[in-house]
């Protein structure tokens, strides 16, 4: 790889359940000027620009370019977007930077859940021949995953109530949380999942900014370079996958380099429980590795700004001087079908 | 807000065959190369991708490869009555179907148990043409997949997807100044703090500064109009004769146009720069349309920057 790439500015709104006073361009607009003062920059500076949202959570075709109004696109910008998880639309930009076509990048993702049943909204994406006229919710999809594992013995009810713990508990130390501090787990909402077993609803934005080579150096004191960054995605029909592991993280992990050396830190975007046991797993993580700092997606989970969220949060943690080699993984689609998992180092103390 | 969607998609040689063998009471998957059974049987092997098309029957009997109880059905979902969501590895399948497990409780139900599907009464091929699983605890030994060529009788070559999803709109701040503005008649713009631009209706952010606009401007009610079409095409649903006009209208005050249908002039009399005024009809949320005012046109050189 000729290039580096860094992550030298991250923001994130406070993640609530209803935000009925603010439209999303809004929402998104104090997390972009903020990842700009964070840096100095201006929007005319910047070289690419990409986004992550979701129609179907707008209920409105083409939401994102509403958003966008909260960039500043005139002059014309260069600009993208993916209609999913802003961790995508990093890597885009990342790739992006890796050719030399730009040295700065603004990649933001928004959702907002709250104008719709985000439990019946994402059925929309599973497969529409075979599984979407069943209107499987998250939940239950999830909740079937739950039950492998623990009929596979990699997991039981108190283990999961144990990281559902775990993770709000940290998130209590992290402003921006919607869930922070103890919570009690709560009754069966599909079995064996239970309140406290999944992520709370709610709305929220992030936005990073990337630089390259020394124009990272000058614009954060300890940026946090991306070494490595991959994605993959598993069959797309659930009958077909063994819902206990996850080659595809496995696999865009060592793509990514994540296993040359070991990381301290490891984001990983589990929305349930039960899936940061099969991502665990996949990755190998030890004890030693410390997941999750933030709370991660029980504490908050803004759908499509997440997983990007993930990536931000280890970052700022290298920025802070707290890690210096973080994995952050972002996921998408039913049961952790599609996975991307970005290696993140900071420059040696001395 | 309601969305609402009824796809029309169509179905591949394989899908065409499954989704017609559920009408027809029969299960159909599709062999690999390696002499894996597929179900629900897809056209392009998950791991070679190469193209399959040898169908084999199976029978309704399965296993219950994992399951999780749903307290609560939703709607839209196979059963309004507590069920299991179940993946059914079929007998002679290497795969397993997603669905739901008709069960009095979830103490009735474990992962390896044997079910068999229950069929809908009415079925038109579709995957809701299986109305469920049900426990099925017979001994005898399944039977295996037999080759089945795939042809039926009047084939399902298509399926309507419905979907239908209830949204509760927040327009967000600005756009709540602006409705509010319009319930007593009145247009509300908001003004850019950097380049002074007045938006209607206002979205919240300057689109050209990416700063969010706060200062409220009222503007109007008269305007210009900066450009028009004439449509000579009747929408659908439309109570409006064609031919009629739609046009900009500056509104005065407003840095940009916005849109709106002129009434009370012949339409080919509708000019660049015919001063306009908004017309409400009784209860309407926003003008109905708007008329001349009887004023000299605009001058160009007073609304060319707004078309």
């Amino acid at each position: 790889m000729s290039r580096e790439v860094a992550i030298v500015a991250f923001a994130q709104t406070d993640h609530t359940r209803r935000t009925d006073e603010l439209s999303e361009v809004e929402m998104v607009m104090p997390v972009l000027h903020e990842v700009l003062r964070q840096t100095g920059l201006k929007t005319s500076d910047i070289g690419f620009t990409c986004s992550g949202s979701s129609d179907y959570l707008a209920g409105r075709a083409f939401s994102f370019t509403m958003a966008l109004d909260g960039v500043g696109a005139w002059p014309p910008i260069s600009e993208s977007h993916v209609e999913m998880d802003g961790a995508w639309a990093l890597y885009e930009a990342w790739v992006k930077l890796l050719t030399g076509e730009a040295d700065t990048a603004l990649v933001y993702s928004y959702g907002k859940s709250s104008p719709g049943s985000v439990r019946d909204v994402l059925t929309r994406q599973l497969d529409p021949y075979y599984v979407a006229p069943l209107w499987p919710d998250s939940v239950a999809l999830a909740a079937l995953q739950a039950r492998a594992l623990i009929d596979a013995g990699d997991t039981d009810e108190p283990a999961l109530a144990r990281i559902a713990a775990r993770s709000r508990q940290d998130a209590a130390a992290n402003p921006h949380a919607q869930l922070p501090g103890a919570r009690p787990q709560g009754e069966h909402v599909v079995a064996p999942l239970r309140t406290g077993d999944c992520p709370p609803i709610g709305d929220g934005a992030a936005a990073v900014i990337l630089a390259a080579g020394d124009r990272a150096r000058e614009l954060c004191a300890r940026p946090a370079w991306i070494t490595g960054m991959d994605h993959r995605i598993e069959a797309h029909s659930l009958g077909v996958r063994d819902l206990t592991d996850s080659p595809s993280t496995r696999l865009a992990a060592e793509r990514a380099g994540a296993f040359e050396r070991p990381v301290d830190t490891a984001e990983l975007h589990a929305p349930f429980t039960s899936q940061e046991v099969v991502l665990r797993k996949a990755l190998g993580l030890g004890d030693d590795v410390r997941v999750n700092p933030s709370g991660g997606a029980l504490a908050a989970n803004p759908v499509m700004a997440a997983g990007l969220i993930r990536i931000g949060e280890a970052a700022a943690r290298i920025h802070r001087g707290t890690s210096d080699r973080a994995l952050a993984h972002a996921t998408s689609g039913p049961c952790l079908q599609q996975n991307l998992v970005a290696v993140l180092e900071g420059d040696s103390h001395e | 807000m309601v969305v609402e969607f009824p796809f029309t998609r169509s179905l591949g040689p394989v899908q065409s065959a499954f989704l017609t063998g559920l009408r027809e009471r029969t299960l159909l998957g599709v062999r690999t190369e390696a002499g894996r059974v597929l179900v629900p049987p897809v056209e392009y092997d998950p791991e070679t991708a190469a193209e399959l098309s040898e169908l084999v029957e199976l029978p309704t009997t399965g296993t219950v490869t994992t399951w999780a109880w749903n307290p609560e059905p939703r709607p839209g979902q196979p059963l309004a009555t507590p069920f299991a969501w179940v993946l059914v590895r079929p007998d002679g399948a290497d795969t397993a179907l997603l669905h739901a497990l008709d069960a009095p409780g979830p103490d009735a139900v474990r992962t390896g148990m044997r079910v068999r599907i229950r069929w809908a009464a009415e079925r038109g091929g579709a995957i809701t043409d299986i109305a469920c699983f049900e426990p099925y605890e017979a001994t005898d030994a399944p039977e295996a997949a037999a080759p089945h060529d795939g042809g039926f009788a009047d084939p399902v070559t298509g399926i309507v997807a419905h979907a239908r999803l209830d949204y509760t709109y927040s327009p967000g701040r600005a756009q709540t100044r602006y409705l509010q503005g319009l319930s007593e008649r009145r247009t509300v713009g908001e003004r850019c703090p950097s380049c002074a631009k007045v938006y209607v209706p206002p979205r919240g952010a300057c689109p050209t500064c990416g700063v969010a606009t706060t200062d409220r401007v009222e503007v109007g009610p008269r305007g210009t109009v900066t450009t028009y079409c004439i449509v000579n095409i009747k929408a659908k649903n439309l109570d409006i004769e064609v031919p009629y006009v739609y046009a900009h209208i500056a509104l005065d005050g407003a840095g940009l146009a916005l849109h709106g249908r002129i009434g009370g002039i012949p339409y080919d009399q509708v000019r660049m720069g015919l001063r306009v005024e908004p017309v409400w009809s009784e209860g309407g949320r926003y003008p109905d349309h708007y008329r001349p005012t009887g004023e000299p046109d605009a001058d160009y050189d007073t609304y060319k920057e707004l078309l």
